[in-house]
């Protein structure tokens, strides 16, 4: 949340309570609106593409695995095809040329084998065998001559049917083998011969050991009872009995998705290969034949993810920067519309001052001089002249149309359009110019006076009646607020935009903030009907604003008030001669 | 010395006179700028206090005339207006400009400093 601290809008704590924030909007929670939308229409259509995308590739990655699979199966079932039928071939090849009679001599027979052991490869020995199932001619390492296959599935099977494969089996010297045998055209009298071959079946195995499999991956050949008929990597030794389901016949290549007895998702092609009882089965791992989809897909989530990120910090940033910038300017207007209504409201006030005092001066001149001739009578006449009584009415009339002309007369400067006669001066000079004005009273009223403002400050164009007024009203008010010990401070600076800062302050007694909103005001006072006016800051508003200043006010209670006025080094105006002033 | 005192305000310019008078002034006064001519064409006066603002003819026009009929005579404004252009005017052509209402010292002070006594 530290994060959130620095970078939260600037109006994040501000609540719509003054009247002129219901005008403007919420900015909180359009704020919040705006990101919330600017989120959903980048992320939502992203997410979609991303989901379009994911769906895509993995059903891309996976169907050319398949596709893959499928191949290197249904080439494999070709090569062990034609590997079996090639010998087949071989001994249709014999039977076709020959009588078997001509194979009864054993020397034929020997001859043949090593012909066909030398052509063709992976035939062990050669055997023929009559009707009656027995072997009446053998040529091999082993002693077989004489033996009876009379009753062996392999025989019927193959007088039944022409040619015949059998199953893979371990033999005499405990080696895995396989027959093959060949039938002749059954004679006139129902009499047949076979010829029968032991192929090794390191063929097979080398046949699959060529596919270049992976580690996970497995190749082997079943028959249709699931016993292994060559060695797996990972389903046993020959004639194991594999974990895996036995598919269905199928005449082409196919592919399964099981489970091994791990749980894990394989998949598996497998063919059947024809005339023979054996199915060729290629297992792949799911997770090693997707590895290259696990990467992508890794990739784009994070890719997602990342984009993400930085699309949320993009619209945290534009929209906190934009809403700002909103609020700001907003802000500044309030404040502009605030001053245009206090200093409009001010005019006014000002002109209806000056009004009145326009038309209460003249009946106020007739109270004074009749006033004035009552009062000149009793003079000269010595009766009255010694009545105390009479002559403090009179005083008291007196006194108050002098109180009352001196309201109306400031009332009057304080509305007078007058043209500001402008002159170059010395800050300082003009300063030390009022203070001299106050002679001895901070001094009496122990006081300390610090004044600040640079020798090198420029030198200011501007009123010099204007600014000494200004800074006597302020310097005044100051000394009224503070008691004895108090401290005045007096600088001024050289601001931005060629203007000049000048600030008086005070540690009196402060000003409450429902004050602080009318100190402005004419007739504003807080000194009692026994003190001023109520002009003296309305008048020096109206002089800072005449000189294109500014004035603003700080204060606390118990703390002190500081006044601070800008003005600007030159005024725009027509410089007059000094001379023309009054 | 005398005095001729002209505003539109008789209850004001009477007691003024008076007043005036009081103080060893020899004092007229009229309330029209007719009746001011024919006081300045009968007695020559040595400075008129003359109000700047009054029906028909106005305080500045009027010492226009009462100059082209004694070009001695001092004027000294007097006017409850105070607007800068009158102030300007006022005291521009005249001796002083005061504005009202004022104490009866101020008056006699700026009669005596125009007349150098």
């Amino acid at each position: 949340m530290d994060v959130f601290q620095h970078t939260r809008p600037h109006f994040w704590n501000i609540r719509a309570s003054k009247t002129h924030d219901r005008l403007l909007f919420n900015y909180r929670r359009v704020w919040l609106v705006s990101i919330f939308l600017l989120l959903v229409v980048s992320l939502f259509p992203m997410s979609i593409l991303m989901g379009i995308n994911f769906k895509l590739a993995h059903e891309a990655i996976s169907n050319e695995n398949r596709l893959r699979t499928l191949r290197i199966t249904s080439n494999t079932r070709r090569t062990i095809t034609y590997f079996l039928e090639e010998r087949l071939d071989a001994l249709r090849f014999i039977v076709q040329g020959r009588k078997p009679e001509s194979l009864t001599s054993n020397e034929e027979l020997r001859y043949l084998l090593l012909n066909l052991k030398m052509g063709f490869g992976g035939f062990v020995d050669l055997g023929l065998i009559d009707q009656s199932g027995m072997q009446i001619n053998y040529a091999g390492p082993f002693d077989l001559q004489g033996k009876s296959y009379k009753d062996q599935d392999w025989f019927t099977k193959c007088a039944e049917e022409c040619s015949y494969i059998s199953d893979v089996f371990l033999g005499y010297r405990n080696r895995p083998h396989m027959i093959i045998a060949q039938r002749w055209p059954v004679g006139e009298d129902g009499s047949f011969y076979v010829l029968r071959s032991t192929l090794d079946i390191t063929k097979f195995i080398t046949i699959i050991s060529s596919l270049d499999l992976t580690a996970g991956s497995d190749a082997f050949i079943c028959n249709h009872e699931g016993l292994l008929q060559t060695p797996s990597r990972h389903f046993g030794e020959v004639l194991a009995k594999i974990t895996l389901p036995i598919p269905e016949y199928s005449p082409h290549s196919q592919i399964m998705e099981v489970e091994d007895h791990k749980g894990n998702p394989i998949l598996v092609g497998y063919a059947f290969i024809e005339n023979s009882p054996y199915i060729l089965m290629l297992v792949k791992r799911s997770e090693e034949v997707m590895k290259g989809w696990y990467s992508l897909r890794d990739e784009m989530i994070w890719f997602f993810f990342g984009s993400s990120v930085v699309i949320l910090i993009v619209v945290y940033g534009m929209a906190t920067f934009i809403m700002n910038r909103v609020y700001d300017a907003d802000q500044g207007r309030l404040k502009a519309m605030e001053r245009l209504e206090s200093s409009s409201r001010l005019i006014s006030v000002g002109r209806l001052a000056t009004g009145v005092a326009h038309e209460i001066n003249n009946p106020l001149a007739v109270i004074s001089e009749n006033a004035g001739l009552l009062k000149d009578i009793f003079t000269f006449k010595k009766e009255y002249k010694e009545d105390p009584q009479l002559m403090e009415l009179i005083d008291a009339v007196l006194e108050s149309v002098e109180r009352s002309g001196a309201i109306t007369k400031q009332l009057l400067g304080f509305a007078r359009q007058f043209e500001p006669s402008i002159s170059p001066l010395h800050l300082k000079e003009v300063m030390s110019e009022v203070l001299s004005f106050l002679g001895k009273e901070p001094l009496y009223r122990n006081i300390s006076v610090h004044m600040d403002i640079p020798e090198d400050l420029p030198v200011i164009y501007s009123d010099r009646r204007s600014l000494q007024q200004i800074f006597l009203n302020l310097i005044n008010n100051a000394i009224q607020a503070m008691n004895s010990g108090g401290l005045l401070d007096i600088t001024a600076r050289k601001i931005q935009g060629d203007r000049v800062s000048i600030s008086i302050q005070d540690n009196g007694r402060g000003i409450s903030p429902e004050n602080l909103k009318k100190i402005f005001e004419p007739f504003f006072t807080t000194r009692g009907l026994n003190g001023g006016t109520g002009l003296g800051l309305s008048i020096t508003y109206g002089l800072v604003r005449k000189l294109n200043g500014d004035i603003t006010v700080h204060s606390e209670l118990g703390v002190g008030t500081m006044f601070v006025i800008t003005l600007p080094f030159r005024f725009e105006g027509d410089i007059k001669d000094e001379s023309l002033a009054r | 010395m005398r005095v001729l005192l002209v505003d539109d305000e008789e209850k004001f310019v009477s007691r003024l006179a008076e007043r005036l008078e009081i103080r060893g002034f020899e004092s007229d006064w009229a309330t029209t700028s007719a009746e001011a001519f024919s006081k300045a064409a009968a007695a020559k006066y040595d400075v008129a206090v003359l109000d700047v603002k009054m029906p028909h003819m106005s305080g500045l026009d009027l010492k226009k005339k009462l100059q082209e009929m004694s070009p001695d005579m001092k004027f000294i404004f007097v006017t409850g207006h105070g607007s800068e252009e009158d102030y300007c005017a006022g005291s521009r052509e005249g001796f002083c400009y005061i504005i009202k209402p004022f104490k009866i010292e101020t008056l006699v002070e700026k009669i005596n400093q125009a007349m150098n006594v």
